[in-house]
C-alpha cells in the first residue's frame, strides 16, 4: 500500500489548516453561504437534508485496519456511531458539525487520509479495481497508476473549476469490476502486441439524466506520457465543455456533440504540444510509487483444500468467496447488504471487526467496491472459517455477492437534498421478498441498482434491473429499468413502462425475474436472456 | 481591503486593453482583454508586441481563463498577465499556478487571507507555469 | 401555512423559526404569512441560520405538518433509522411522515 512521504503528508497537513481557515471565516460572516459552498464542496462538506454531510477519500478503494479504525473512531466521536460506504469507494458521515469538520479532517490526515477533492467541479476521487493485486485476470495491478493520478490531481491549478464533476477509474483486468466505461474517464491498462503495457482510454462515458458508455478514444497510450495525455484530455474539457447549462456540462455531453473521432483529434493536437512541455513524471516516480504497491510476502505451498462440512460456511464460501492469483489464498468479499440492512452502511464496531479481521488474515488491508461492499483482499485459505465465523456474529456474512439482495442504493430521500423518492425503504422490501437464500440463489448472478433522483448516484441504468425514484405530484413513484449493465459488457437499461407505487414496484420486480425463469435457457444469467428475448416478454409479464 | 493586486516589478501597463476583434483588426494595440469564451491561441502570432492581456472572469465558477493562461504563459508570453472579475481569495493561488500575475477582484480582497493562502503549501504536485518544481522533481533530484 | 425552515450554521441541526428564534421541533414553527423571506435574510445575515427556506405546512392537532414529504422527513430523521429520529422510536412516526 501507498505511504505517505513528507511532502504527501505536509500537503494533506496543509490543507486541514487551510480548510480551518476557511471554516472560521466562514462562522465569522467574512465570507457568505455562495462563496462558502464551493469551498467545502471541494472537500467534501455538503449541507444535507439533516445535517453536514462529510465524504471522505479512500483512494482507489484501498485500506489499511489503522485507517479502517479511524474511519470508526470518526463516527463514534463525531457522528451517529456509523458510516456510509459509496458507489465510489468514498465513505459518508451524515450528521457532521461544520465546527467539527477541520478537527475530523486533521484526525484523518493522521493516518494519511482526507476528503480532497470528495465533491466541486474538480477531479474526484480515482476509483479502481477492489481486487487489484489479488485477481488472477490483471495483467499489472492498476493501483500505482491511480496513486499518480490522485496526485496529479490533487489542487490540480488549472482543473479545479471545470465545466462540472469529473470522475476517472483505472482497470487492469479483462473483467470491468469498477465501471469504467460509465466514467467521465476509464483506464484499461492492457498490453499490445510487443508486450507492453499501456492504456486504452475511455471518454465520456457516465450516468445521470443523459446516460452514455463512453468510447475509446485511443486504444493503447504508452505508460510514459500518461499524465501530459491526462493533462490533454482534461484541457480539451476545461476550455469546451458547455459552461451554458449545468445537465450538460459534463464532458460526455462533449464528446457527444462534436464526436469521439473529433474529441481524440483535438486531444492529440493538444497533447502533442502539452507533452514537450516535461509535465510528464520520470519513470523513477512511477517505479517509487508501484514499489509500495509490490505484492505481500504469500506463503508457498498452501493447500487449496477447505472442509466444507458447515453447510452455511460452505454457501458462503461459494457465493463470497473469490479465487485469487496466489495458490493457498482467496479474496474474501464482506457484504454490507443484510436482509433488513442498509446497503453500505456499516456500525463503527463493524467497521472495527473488519479492520481487525484485516490486520490478522489479510496482509493489513481491505478495499471497498463500488457496490458498496468491503473486501478482504489476501487471506489464506486456511484461515477462511475463522474469518466467516466472526464475520457471521456480526452480521457480516450474508451470503449474497452479485445476488439480487446485493442491491446498490443511493441514501436517497431519507438522507440527500437532491433526491425526489426514497432509496433505501425500496432495497429493503425487495431484499425481504427476496429474502429466501435458494430463491436468490435460483435467480444467479442479478445486479439490482437504486437511485432516488435522475442524478443516479445508485447506478440505476448499470442495472440489470434498475429502480429510478421520482416525485410524481408529491408522491414517490418508481420507474423500474432492464438490461443495463456496468461490466465489461456496459449497456445502458431501459425503462419498461409506467411507473409504480413502493410495493408496485417490488411486485413488478418479482414478475419480472418469475418470467425469467420461465425463459432462460442452461445457465442463462437474467441480463443475457433479457438479451436475447428484448423487452417485450417482460413488459407483458409486468403490466399484463 | 486590497482591489488592485501586482506581482511583477515593472511599471504598470496604462494603455487601456482593446477587445480581441479589435485586437486582431487593428495590429498595434500593447494590452488586449479575453472574454472568457475567447480562444487565447488567436493571440499567439501577435505575442510579441503585447505587454499586457487581461482574461475575464464572468463567474468565480468559470475555470476557462486557467487554461488560456497556461496557454499563453506556454508559447513564451512574458508580459503582465491580469486576471478581472468574480475572482476570490481562494483561487489566487491557483491563479498564480497558472501564470496569472495581476488581479482586479470585483470584491476587494482581504490582505491577511491572501498570505494566508498564498503561504499555505510548500510544494505542488504538479508543473504549471509558475516555475515552481513539483514534489516529484524534488524527489528524484 | 407558511413556515420557515433551514439549518443551523454550525451545528447543521435542521431548525424551524418559532416565531422569535430557532427550535429543532417542527411543533414549535409558528406561520410566518408572507414575511418568511424578510425573516430569512435578516437571520441568515446574522449567522443564526443556514440555508432559510419558506414551506407550506398544514395546522394540525399536534402542530404544523410540512406539506412535502422531504421536509416532514427533515422534521422527524431518516424513516429508516428511527433510533435517530428528533422523537427516537415514536411509533407514530410513520403515518405522520408518509
Amino acid at each position: 500500500m501507498y505511504k505517505y512521504d513528507q511532502y504527501d503528508q505536509a500537503i494533506v497537513d496543509a490543507r486541514v489548516e487551510e480548510f480551518r481557515d476557511q471554516v472560521q471565516r466562514r462562522l465569522a460572516g467574512e465570507i457568505s453561504e455562495d462563496q462558502f459552498k464551493p469551498l467545502r464542496l471541494m472537500n467534501g462538506l455538503y449541507l444535507q437534508l439533516h445535517a453536514y454531510m462529510l465524504r471522505v477519500a479512500i483512494p482507489y478503494g484501498t485500506l489499511d485496519s489503522r485507517q479502517m479504525r479511524m474511519l470508526a473512531h470518526i463516527a463514534r466521536k463525531y457522528d451517529k456511531d456509523y458510516g456510509h460506504f459509496t458507489t465510489r469507494q468514498n465513505l459518508q458521515y451524515n450528521w457532521i458539525k461544520l465546527e467539527d469538520a477541520a478537527d475530523i479532517l486533521a484526525d484523518l490526515a493522521s493516518v494519511e487520509m482526507h476528503a480532497i477533492q470528495t465533491s466541486g467541479n474538480c477531479i474526484r476521487n480515482i476509483s479502481s479495481d477492489q481486487f487489484a493485486g489479488a485477481a488472477a485476470d490483471e495483467v499489472t495491478d492498476p493501483r500505482p497508476w491511480a496513486e499518480l493520478l490522485r496526485q496529479w490531481s490533487t489542487f490540480h491549478p488549472e482543473f479545479s473549476y471545470l465545466p462540472r464533476k469529473f470522475k476517472i477509474a483505472v482497470i487492469a483486468a479483462e473483467e470491468d469490476r469498477a465501471a469504467v466505461k460509465l466514467h467521465d474517464i476509464g483506464l484499461q491498462i492492457h498490453r499490445n502486441d510487443a508486450g507492453e503495457l499501456g492504456f486504452r482510454v475511455f471518454v465520456g462515458g457516465g450516468m445521470g439524466r443523459t446516460p452514455m458508455v463512453a468510447p475509446v478514444i485511443r486504444e493503447f497510450l504508452p505508460t510514459a506520457d500518461f499524465v501530459s495525455y491526462m493533462e490533454a484530455c482534461l484541457r480539451v474539457y476545461n476550455r469546451y465543455g458547455r459552461r451554458d447549462n449545468i445537465y450538460k456540462a459534463r464532458i460526455k455531453i462533449l464528446v457527444h456533440e462534436i464526436g469521439a473521432e473529433e474529441y481524440a483529434r483535438q486531444v492529440e493536437e493538444e497533447w502533442a504540444h502539452v507533452k514537450t512541455l516535461g509535465l510528464d513524471p520520470p519513470a523513477g516516480e512511477f517505479e517509487r510509487i508501484a514499489a509500495h504497491f509490490a505484492p505481500p510476502a504469500f506463503e508457498g505451498g498452501l493447500s487449496d483444500d477447505l472442509d466444507r462440512t458447515d453447510p452455511d460456511f460452505a454457501l458462503w464460501l461459494d457465493q463470497n468467496v473469490k479465487a485469487h492469483k496466489q495458490p493457498g489464498y482467496a479474496i474474501v468479499n464482506i457484504s454490507l447488504k443484510p436482509v433488513s440492512g442498509i446497503p453500505g452502511d456499516a456500525s463503527s464496531a463493524q467497521i472495527d471487526l473488519m479492520a481487525d479481521l484485516a490486520e490478522r488474515y489479510s496482509f493489513d488491508e481491505l478495499r471497498v467496491t463500488h457496490a458498496q461492499n468491503i473486501v478482504l483482499p489476501h487471506v489464506k485459505k486456511a484461515d477462511l472459517y475463522t474469518i466467516w465465523q466472526q464475520l457471521e456474529a456480526n452480521g457480516l456474512a450474508t451470503p449474497n455477492l452479485d445476488l439480487i439482495s446485493d442491491i446498490i442504493a443511493c441514501p436517497g430521500l431519507d438522507y440527500c437534498s437532491l433526491a425526489n423518492a426514497r432509496s433505501i425503504p425500496v432495497a429493503q422490501k425487495i431484499a425481504d421478498r427476496f429474502a429466501g437464500l435458494d430463491r436468490q440463489r435460483d435467480l444467479g448472478e442479478l445486479k439490482l441498482k437504486i437511485s432516488g433522483c435522475i442524478n443516479a448516484c445508485g447506478h440505476h441504468h448499470a442495472g440489470h434491473i434498475g429502480i429510478l425514484g421520482v416525485d410524481r405530484k408529491g408522491t414517490e413513484n418508481y420507474q423500474l429499468l432492464l438490461g443495463g449493465s456496468g461490466a465489461e459488457d456496459a449497456s445502458l437499461g431501459r425503462i419498461t413502462g409506467p411507473g409504480f407505487d413502493e410495493d408496485g414496484v417490488v411486485d413488478a420486480i418479482e414478475r419480472t425475474v418469475e418470467k425469467y425463469r420461465e425463459l432462460r435457457t442452461e445457465g442463462e444469467r437474467f441480463l443475457d436472456t433479457y438479451r436475447r428475448v428484448g423487452m417485450d416478454p417482460f413488459k407483458e409479464a409486468i403490466y399484463g | 481591503m486590497v482591489e488592485f493586486l501586482r506581482f511583477r516589478d515593472d511599471v504598470p501597463h496604462e494603455e487601456p486593453a482593446v477587445t480581441l476583434d479589435a485586437f486582431l483588426g487593428q495590429t498595434n494595440a500593447t494590452a488586449v482583454r479575453l472574454e472568457s469564451d475567447e480562444d487565447a491561441r488567436k493571440l499567439l502570432p501577435q505575442l510579441g508586441q503585447l505587454a499586457l492581456i487581461e482574461i475575464a472572469f464572468p463567474k468565480f465558477r468559470d475555470g476557462r481563463g486557467y487554461s488560456a493562461a497556461r496557454i499563453l504563459r506556454e508559447a513564451g508570453y512574458e508580459g503582465e498577465l491580469r486576471a478581472a472579475g468574480d475572482v476570490l481569495v481562494d483561487q489566487i493561488p491557483l491563479m498564480r499556478r497558472c501564470g496569472f500575475d495581476s488581479f482586479v477582484p470585483e470584491a476587494a480582497i482581504d490582505p491577511a487571507a491572501l498570505e494566508r493562502a498564498l503561504g499555505r503549501y510548500d510544494d505542488v504536485y504538479q508543473k504549471a507555469a509558475d516555475g515552481r518544481s513539483p514534489v516529484w522533481a524534488l524527489r528524484h533530484g | 401555512m407558511k413556515i420557515l425552515t433551514g439549518n443551523d450554521l454550525g451545528t447543521g441541526d435542521v431548525v424551524w423559526w418559532t416565531g422569535s428564534d430557532w427550535s429543532r421541533h417542527v411543533a414549535d414553527a409558528v406561520d410566518v404569512d408572507n414575511h418568511g423571506e424578510a425573516i430569512a435574510a435578516a437571520e441568515e445575515a446574522a449567522r443564526r441560520v443556514n440555508a432559510p427556506y419558506v414551506i407550506d405546512a398544514e395546522q394540525t392537532p399536534q402542530g404544523p405538518r410540512p406539506g412535502h414529504i422531504k421536509d416532514r422527513i427533515r422534521a422527524a430523521g431518516p424513516t429508516v433509522r428511527l433510533d435517530l429520529n428528533i422523537k427516537p422510536a415514536d411509533p407514530a412516526a410513520g403515518s405522520w411522515v408518509i
